[in-house]
């Protein structure tokens, strides 16, 4: 079930004269033609041909999202738009979107990197690929569509949303291999479980789960669900798309494509490059990029990187599920909080679904949390007491998790936002 | 129509249904329209309400039909089983019930009580802790226990 098993098995010494050798090649090309880094580099003192070494990354300068957003619409582009042959978007909910250019060669090798993404799902020409990513402006849908295409999948563009027609489409075209966000997996699980959909009219096997930040019981219950093995996805519009990185079998970390991105991790504060192993901020550099070269793009995604080889075989590094996004990151009376955090808590407690909705406000110069869970028959009683005891157990696990006291509101079933893209896991009231 | 029928206990347990309702605007009425539409005449109701959310209790003639209903607009029903009393609507009647109970140690959860429309008697829906043991403390004090098909027919 290895894709390109020449890439991705390579040996260490290989994969580095290889990634060397890209890296000169597009810090090169991105000083030659874009001028934002021409600028920067030559701000930074650095010259191309400084790059002698990996580690000679180290010297060039970061580049972030308000500086992607700064040279919007094409000022990244390092080709002249007459060979840019598709543009995506960001969604743009952190400000204005940003803008990604791809060349014909881009379009290949995003392909090669989702079908080597798909591939560790077992995905093979007999699977239908029920890939419900938004098409359009967003990476995803398309993303994942070349990929399947590539290994030969039938790919249904289905797209996301309009739920009754995905549970007509898994029963009547025997979707094999589903991708979506991993809340809306949740909710199909929930619909087909409500409309009580025969398991044997759902032939999935495996799933292809990203987009937004999730957490190993979130897994754990999305397999026990729909039968399926749940399997993580990693990827930005700013670098290609989905592909950046994918787990295999193993379940282990996200193989990055690292022939194709180069990923290093920093400590978000201080910038230092941190030792393999520590948690900090992703940073990715693409390595083969001719439409929008990016390099060190800070990811905002808080991860750790872990080398050596995979039982599934691979050499491709691996980075740990994301455990936290600076942006998503809330501080509440000093102390980080992130919402997975909050959905581990409250996936321990037996019965409970991961329908929550967190409140940050701050009454009296004092940050308090809310968090909305959602009622489950399971944790109901004709007693106020019974239900009473539900919450508190609720709060004291995730005091136990984040170290904070926190308010928890029983809501009715149904009652939270269920976005069909992203879910809306945080509303912060304070003013700062 | 058995709706008030406990298998395996006799016929000295009452289905009651208890609905979670958010501390919400308009929650209640919504329950209550829901069931309006279904035809379901509620027979006995009672709110335990704290600052946070609610517990709608109701006697109502099939209970299972009620909860699937409510369930099928989204809330959240629970089926459990009350004791039912007769008692004389007149001073003392509930004291002499509690008295019952309280010297035979048994814990009430809770009660509410409905007066009948036909007789001169109050029936009063009893949660004890544990509901066997209320059940023979009251037989034993010589109160009479309301049979489902008694309820059924108020």
């Amino acid at each position: 079930m290895i894709y390109n098993e020449k890439a991705e098995c390579m040996s260490a010494p290989e994969k580095e004269e290889l990634q060397l050798k890209r890296l000169q090649v597009v810090v090169k090309r991105a000083y030659e033609n874009v001028p934002y880094y021409r600028q920067r580099l030559d701000d930074a003192g650095v010259s191309p041909e400084d790059i002698q070494t990996l580690k000679d990354i180290e010297k060039i300068p970061f580049t972030t999202k308000s500086d992607l957003r700064d040279a919007y619409p094409f000022g990244m582009f390092a080709v002249s738009t007459d060979d840019i042959v598709e543009i995506h978007t960001t969604s743009g909910t952190t400000g204005k979107p940003t803008v990604s250019g791809y060349t014909k060669k881009d379009l290949e090798i995003w392909g090669e990197v989702v079908a080597r993404a798909l591939s560790m799902a077992h995905a093979t020409r007999k699977d239908i690929v029920q890939n419900c990513y938004g098409y359009g402006l967003f990476t995803g849908g398309l993303g994942v569509h070349y990929g399947g295409q590539k290994i030969g999948c039938t790919v249904i563009p289905i797209s996301a949303g309009n739920t009754q027609r995905q549970i007509e489409v898994i029963q009547d075209f025997k979707s094999t291999i589903i991708t979506c966000t991993p809340s809306y997996a949740m909710y199909l699980a929930e619909v087909l479980e409500r409309e009580e959909i025969p398991k044997e009219d759902i032939k999935l096997k495996a799933g292809v789960f990203g987009a937004e930040m999730w957490t190993e019981e979130m897994r754990a219950e999305i397999e026990r669900r729909l039968n399926v093995s749940a399997l993580n996805i990693y990827g930005l519009t700013e670098i290609i798309g989905p592909g950046v990185a994918q787990e295999c079998m193993e379940k282990s970390g996200l193989h990055i494509f690292d022939d194709h991105f180069y990923p290093e991790i920093v400590d978000p504060q201080s910038l230092e490059t941190l030792p393999e192993g520590e948690k900090g901020e992703l940073v990715l550099t693409t390595l083969t990029r001719e439409g929008m070269p990016v390099l060190r793009f800070r990811t905002r995604d808080i991860t750790a990187l872990r080398r050596g080889e995979c039982d599934c075989g691979r050499t491709h590094v691996k980075m740990d599920r994301i455990t936290g996004r600076s942006d998503d990151m809330l501080k509440i009376r000093g102390v980080i909080v992130f919402p997975s955090q909050i959905e581990r808590a409250i996936l321990k407690i037996p019965g409970m679904e991961p329908h929550y909705q967190i409140i940050a406000s701050r009454p009296h110069h004092l940050d308090e949390l809310e968090v909305q869970v959602e009622t489950s028959p399971a944790l109901f009683s004709d007693e106020v007491k019974h239900v009473e005891e539900v919450r508190k157990s609720i709060e004291k696990h995730i005091h136990d998790e984040i170290g904070l006291r926190v308010n928890v509101t029983l809501v009715e079933p149904r009652s939270l936002p269920r976005s069909e893209g992203k879910a809306v896991r945080v509303i912060d009231k304070r003013e700062f | 129509m058995n709706g008030f029928l406990i298998r395996g206990c006799g016929n000295m347990k009452l289905k009651q249904i208890s609905v979670f309702l958010e501390n919400r605007k308009g929650r209640l009425w919504k329950a209550m329209n829901v069931l309006s539409n279904a035809g379901v005449n509620i027979r006995a109701l009672s709110i335990a309400d704290t600052s946070e959310f609610g517990i709608l209790r109701m006697i109502v003639p099939d209970p299972d039909m009620a909860k699937g209903i409510l369930e099928e607009n989204n809330f959240v029903v629970k089926v459990n089983e009350v004791i039912a009393v007769e008692v004389m609507d007149e001073p003392g009647g509930l004291d002499e019930l509690l008295g019952v109970l309280n010297q035979a140690d048994i814990n009430v959860e809770y009660l509410y009580a409905f007066v009948e429309k036909k007789t001169d008697k109050a029936i009063v829906v009893i949660r004890t802790e544990d509901l066997d043991a209320g059940i023979e403390t009251l037989e034993k004090g010589g109160i009479s226990i309301l049979k489902a098909d008694d309820v059924n027919l108020l």
